[in-house]
């Protein structure tokens, strides 16, 4: 199988272990998206460095774009990339984001250190994060 | 650029989300069994993911950028360390929205 269908296969297991197996329902919840829009930045940065310097190399059997150039940065969008990485990186990264936060929050309702809850932030940084 | 290019990438997310356990109160490293037995299984199958690309030449590793040392299947040490350094970083953001804006995750048990 191709790096593609591969993520692909990753995205509807992930989904479907969250929503049917673990019940756990993350992809239905606010919190999940809004840290997920933080962490995709994060990634498009550090993968961007990962795969802008050739740290990691693709073959373009593999995915929609072509292989990693030996001698020179791939594209930095376009050609099936998006900050260098082939965009099969950001679905990979979803996998790799929701099963963590899945076993997460299932641990937590199972009873496994629920405690201590999250919050509140410190008074120094409230002004930052707009608490409520 | 050197061996520990990758190495460097994996401590700038540990340290750039740090800030975050202290200032937001996120209680994610102090939760040490739930993070550890959350990881175990992510480290797990996304190995099994990894082997696979290697031995299909979906990716590869300049020797130049990376550790150097190898565990199983020819996985990176560089690429296992990823796999538990950035679901870290992913329940760190979790947690941190979820201090700032008090909203529910679905593991909040009765109350």
């Amino acid at each position: 199988m191709t790096y593609t269908q591969l993520t692909i296969i990753g995205v509807l297991s992930v989904v479907a272990l969250d929503l049917y197996v673990f019940k756990t329902q993350i992809l239905r919840r606010k919190v999940f998206w809004a840290s997920y829009s933080i962490v995709i930045f994060f990634q498009l940065v550090t993968n961007g460095i990962l795969t802008g310097f050739g740290i990691v190399e693709y073959d373009g059997k593999a995915i929609i774009g072509s292989s990693t150039p030996p001698d020179s940065p791939p594209a930095f969008i376009g050609n099936g990339r998006l900050v260098f990485a082939p965009i099969e990186d950001l679905l990979f990264g979803f996998c790799l984001v929701v099963l963590t936060l899945i076993l997460w929050v299932w641990l937590g309702r199972v009873g496994v250190q629920r405690e201590p809850m999250s919050g509140p932030p410190r008074k120094s940084i409230e002004r930052f994060v707009g608490s409520k | 650029m050197s061996k520990f290019a990758y190495l460097s990438v994996l401590l700038a997310c540990l340290v750039g989300t740090a800030w975050l356990e202290y200032f937001l109160r996120t209680k994610v490293y102090r939760r040490t069994i739930r993070l550890v037995l959350t990881v175990i299984p992510v480290v797990l199958a996304f190995s099994i993911w990894d082997a696979y690309a290697i031995a299909h030449g979906h990716w590869k590793f300049d020797p130049r950028y990376v550790s150097g040392i190898t565990t199983v299947a020819n996985i990176p040490l560089d690429e296992i360390l990823f796999f538990i350094v950035i679901p870290i970083c992913s329940i760190l953001s979790f947690e941190a929205v979820r201090s700032a804006r008090n909203w529910q995750a679905g593991d909040e048990g009765k109350k």
